[in-house]
């Protein structure tokens, strides 16, 4: 057991918590920006978006304290508890839940909202962790890769129905972890193959991508039988079922696309493709964002002096275009210091991951890193248009209070497993 | 590779990539930087400056501008008022103020919009005084164009909003914006309307405007649009106006040692006045739905008639050069030309000259069709094939400017029909066709098609004997006489000018000649040299078709008059050329009575016959 329970500071990676201070204080001052108007006045008015914001960051404090006061052991024991917890509340939803721009992803608590997927990010992270750190648990091995599917599935699932398939796609970067814990590579070579395959489909369309990606194979099969290594004669089924997998994959995409999809699904990922340049349209957002980011040039206008900002041109500014302001006001050396931070940031996550004993804090670690990440990638993609419009926020940048705190738990719970690295448990 | 370095390599990866991406759109790509115009945290405010003047030759003022005021409204800032005094003072009623108010409101609460338009001056003055009341009212100046002859809409054409195809082509224009849509106001749009100068001005986050952006470095004055000339005799396009009273046609006059158009007249016209400010579009839409008379149609340009008799002095011009005939060569006419074996084969004439010798001259003024079908023949049957007969007398037909585009500044034009062996190998594919097939080519029937300003330009033509500069319509811009090359360069015709002068004498005797085919349009003290033609038209009574130029020595004046349905070339169209080289040569005209007949002749029956056998036609079909 624990042997300094006078000082719960002890061990503490001061580090990341320092990256949380500058994260917290960036974020802050360009919802600052963002939502300011002429008529708010303090910055403790709490019935701006600033103000609530501030509550939030104080709250959190509080959370962190207790966080960081609980025994490490107490999140392993109880990660399954939390897990199950969760999972109700995300099915709760359906019957409790509060609709937000079509998806029913909110509890409306009277003088709050909370949004249960931010925090379901903390729970089934928890319970990979606990998961993966029973013995005998091998990747490699299908039975333990179907329950460990399994436990980023039902979430994944939950929140695809809500529907917010954004957030849902985190739960999807969690492979990557199972990566790094033995599951073989394969799984990610066809998940990539996979991705590429759906984008060459979108943009070449059917016809065009089956001819390119037989010929391919055909030519890397003539390849092989040039080698000697590979012999027609036995492998032949196998090459069939290629053949016909990629096949029926590639018009099944196209099918998908063209008669399951909505329009509106369809149309974000035109833009994506550069298909669409309809600039008043659905590509609205992301192309008056790309004019306020552009329109920022080297150094930036100065906070409060981004004019694109502050007429309020982009939509949603605050939230999932926040980094529209850091772009405007900050210019491409503030931009890209803040990618640099959350870069710094998330590799830091993944070094102080790589420390641990445990292979519980390890997974955890490995998990919270990639869920940093995938936001963060995912966000400022979008925002710069790389990416289509997918809305998940941008960690401690986004205004909103459950994200806030669905990523502070996050780290904290991280940082005091970390502090306990030391110990035995 | 170790896993844990995939992980720091992939992350560091991505990073780097945002960060390029961040460097195209921020510092590299210029499409993401704003410009003043399309920032929207910058009001853009435009300064219109009056439109230009229109002139014609002699300096007479054509087009003019009128001020005009519009009661504008921004229904947001609208505070309550005293509505009763308020539509006294705009002589509305209250149920129409109501109307009006909340029109505006549908249309945008913040965006101003036409209350009231064009008020009076006197009640602009007196307004003036009191809008100060009206919170959300205000006056707004504008010029609307005024022509005060009332003449020459055709050419003049008309301004009104920027349509939406040019808003997308061209940066300039934003919507609502006047250009002009037609004619001189067309095709010298930016000469006229001057450059429109452009405000910036810096808008604080609360929207409030707080002064010029950027201390003004990109604002712009404007310039005052530039006055036009243009070659027109207004007085005399206004005379051709009145002479085409109650008939259809068109008429081109011009100066052929310069190709300036002195007159282009389509009749019926309209008052140009009509297609000006608050009934605009309701005129507009009875002159585009009257079909029968067709006003917004310009018959000078796009009319496209069979020539007639005219062309037969092509035909002669060609047959000099190509040496198939004489000035001397005589043929012979019995009533008549057989071109064929059977009995329909026979084109008929009217010449009168019971096979007596015809030479070139008499041919001409006595307009015989025998004597054009021998000499068409002729040309067509100097080569071994037919085809290539045809192809050089193709050619020598296009070097007169028929067959194509002139190539001029007028906003409108066909390019009318000369024949060509292509067209006839593709008429008749298994035919061995010849100058017996396409023997109406020779009195300018048949496949071929001009319009009037073609054969003014073709008359100019003669009366230069051989070269031509291109028709145009512009003078001077502000009042600078215009240097532009393909106006001011003469072009040649394949006919060497030595074959002219017999042709010229030929048509100044079908005026001066006792038994020529114009001899009652005969002007005393003019030498007037002509031709006279007759246009079959198989829906109703035939065309009257005249050219003519005049002084014969160094001509000043070149025309053609087209008046449909007009019987035959001396009736209507013949005295209605003559009138007006009177006209413009003397200034005044010395016979009233043809004048007179002109005025008051109606050519109306004809048309509403035309009409109901064409409807007729359709009918039995
Ligand atoms: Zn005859």
């Amino acid at each position: 057991m624990r042997k300094r329970q006078n000082n719960i500071f002890a061990g503490i990676d001061w580090i990341l918590v320092l990256f949380f201070i500058v994260l917290i204080f960036l974020g802050w001052i360009n919802i600052y920006a963002a939502s300011v108007t002429n008529t708010s006045g303090e910055i403790l008015d709490f019935s701006t978006r600033y103000g609530k914001q501030i509550q939030w960051i104080g709250l959190s404090l509080v959370l962190i304290i207790i966080i960081i006061s609980i025994d490490a052991k107490f999140y392993e024991r109880f990660s399954g508890v939390f897990y199950i917890a969760s999972m109700l509340s995300l099915a709760g939803l359906f019957v409790f839940g509060t609709s937000v721009n079509g998806a029913t992803s909110w509890y409306n608590l009277g003088f709050s909202s909370i949004q249960p997927s931010e925090f379901s990010k903390v729970a089934t992270a928890l319970a990979l962790a606990n998961f993966l750190n029973e013995p005998n648990r091998d990747l490699s091995n299908f039975k333990t890769q179907l329950s460990t599917f399994l436990i980023l599935l039902i979430p994944a699932v939950l929140i695809t129905l809500q529907p917010d398939a954004g957030s849902a796609l985190i739960y999807f970067s969690l492979i990557f972890v199972l990566y790094r814990e033995g599951l073989p590579a394969y799984y990610l070579i066809i998940g990539f193959l996979a991705i590429f395959l759906f984008l060459i489909t979108l943009t070449l369309g059917f016809k065009s991508s089956i001819i390119i990606i037989f010929s391919l194979i055909t030519l890397l099969i003539v390849y092989l039988l040039n080698t000697k290594k590979f012999h027609l004669n036995r492998e032949w089924p196998k090459v069939l079922i290629l053949y016909a997998v990629i096949g029926f994959f590639l018009f099944s995409v196209d099918y998908v696309f063209n008669n399951i999809f909505e329009q509106r699904h369809r149309d974000r990922f035109s833009i994506v493709l550069g298909e669409n340049s309809d600039t008043k349209g659905i590509g609205y957002n992301t192309n008056q964002s790309m004019i306020t980011i552009g329109s920022g040039g080297l150094t930036g206008k100065g906070f409060l002096e981004g004019d694109r900002t502050q007429g309020s041109f982009v939509p949603e500014q605050d939230t999932d275009y926040i980094f529209s302001t850091v772009g405007e006001e900050w210019g491409f050396i503030g931009s890209s210091a803040v990618i640099i931070i959350f870069i710094a940031f998330i590799l830091r996550i993944i070094r102080v991951a790589e420390r641990q004993k445990s292979k519980f804090s390890r997974v955890f670690g490995y998990s919270i890193a990639t869920i940093f990440f995938f936001h963060f990638m995912i966000n400022i993609g979008m925002v710069i248009g790389l990416l289509p419009t997918i809305g998940i926020p941008l960690p401690f940048f986004s205004y909103g209070g459950s994200s806030l705190w669905g990523f502070t738990i996050l780290l904290f719970i991280f940082i005091r497993l970390d502090a306990d690295r030391t110990y035995e448990w | 590779m170790e896993k844990k370095h995939l992980a720091y390599f992939s992350i560091l990866l991505v990073g780097l990539l945002l960060i390029i991406r961040l460097f195209y759109i921020q510092i590299i790509d210029t499409k993401y930087k704003p410009s003043p115009l399309n920032n929207s945290a910058i009001a853009v405010k435009y300064d219109y400056p009056e439109r230009g003047f229109i002139y014609d030759r002699n300096g007479v003022l054509i087009v003019a501008n009128q001020p005009s005021y519009d009661i504008m409204i921004v229904p947001r800032d609208v505070k309550p008022l005293d509505t009763l005094e308020f539509c006294r003072l705009l002589k509305i009623s209250k149920k129409d103020f109501l109307k009006k108010y909340k029109k505006s409101r549908i249309y945008s609460p913040r965006i101003p919009s036409v209350f009231l338009a064009q008020l009076s001056k006197n009640d602009y003055a007196y307004l003036q005084e009191k809008m100060y009341k009206y919170k959300g009212f205000f006056i707004q100046k504008r010029t609307l164009r005024q022509y005060p002859l009332k003449s020459a809409a055709n050419v003049l054409g008309y301004i009104g909003e920027v349509n939406n195809a040019l808003l997308s082509k061209n940066s300039y224009y934003q919507q609502g914006e006047l250009i002009g849509i037609n004619g001189v106001e067309k095709q010298y749009e930016e000469a006229l309307r001057g450059v429109k100068g452009v405000k910036f001005i810096q808008r604080n986050r609360f929207n409030k405007e707080i002064g010029p952006y950027k201390g003004g470095v990109y604002d712009t004055l404007a310039t005052v649009g530039k006055d036009v000339t243009i070659t027109l005799d207004i007085k005399l396009q206004k005379y051709a106006e009145d002479l085409m009273a109650n008939k259809r046609g068109g008429i081109v006059a011009i100066e052929p040692s310069t190709g300036e158009i002195l007159s282009l007249v389509s009749s019926p016209t309209y008052d140009p006045n009509l297609l000006v400010g608050r009934e605009r579009s309701k005129n507009y839409t009875r002159l585009f739905l009257d079909k029968d008379n067709n006003p917004l149609y310009d018959r000078s340009l796009l009319a496209q008639y069979p020539p007639g008799s005219p062309f037969k002095i092509i035909n002669a011009l060609i047959a000099l050069q190509e040496q198939v005939i004489t000035t001397e060569t005589p043929f012979y006419c019995h009533g008549g030309f057989r071109y064929g074996r059977s009995s329909k084969a026979f084109m008929k004439c009217h010449c009168g000259t019971h096979g007596a010798p015809v030479k070139l001259d008499k041919g001409i003024y006595k307009s015989c069709n025998s004597y054009f079908a021998n000499t068409y023949k002729k040309i067509i049957e100097k080569y071994p094939t037919s085809s290539e007969g045809m192809k050089v007398w193709s050619d020598h037909v296009k070097s007169f400017g028929l067959g194509n585009f002139l190539n001029n500044d007028l906003s409108t034009g066909v390019k009318g029909i000369v024949p060509d062996e292509n067209l006839y190998n593709r008429f008749y594919p298994n035919f061995k066709w010849g100058a017996s097939t396409t023997i109406s080519n020779a009195i300018g029937q048949g496949e071929i098609l001009t319009t009037p300003i073609q054969l003014a330009n073709m008359t100019a033509i003669v009366a230069n004997k051989g070269l031509y500069y291109t028709p145009h319509i512009i003078k001077k811009i502000d009042n600078k006489p215009i240097k532009i090359d393909k106006f001011t360069t003469p072009k040649r015709t394949t006919i060497d000018s030595k074959y002219f002068p017999p042709i010229i004498e030929g048509m100044f005797h079908v005026i001066e000649n006792p038994g020529g085919t114009a001899r009652w349009s005969r002007v005393e003290g003019i030498e007037i040299c002509g031709k006279t033609g007759t246009a079959e038209n198989s829906h109703g009574q035939d065309h009257s078709i005249f050219v003519a130029f005049a002084p014969k020595d160094n001509p000043k004046i070149a025309i053609a008059v087209f008046v449909e349905n007009g019987y035959w070339g001396s009736r209507w169209a013949g005295p209605i050329a003559t009138l007006m080289i009177e006209k413009y040569l003397n200034g005044q005209t010395n016979r009233p009575r043809e004048e007179k007949r002109m005025y008051e002749g109606s050519l109306q029956d004809e048309y509403d016959k035309q009409l109901l056998k064409i409807a007729l036609e359709k009918e039995t079909k």
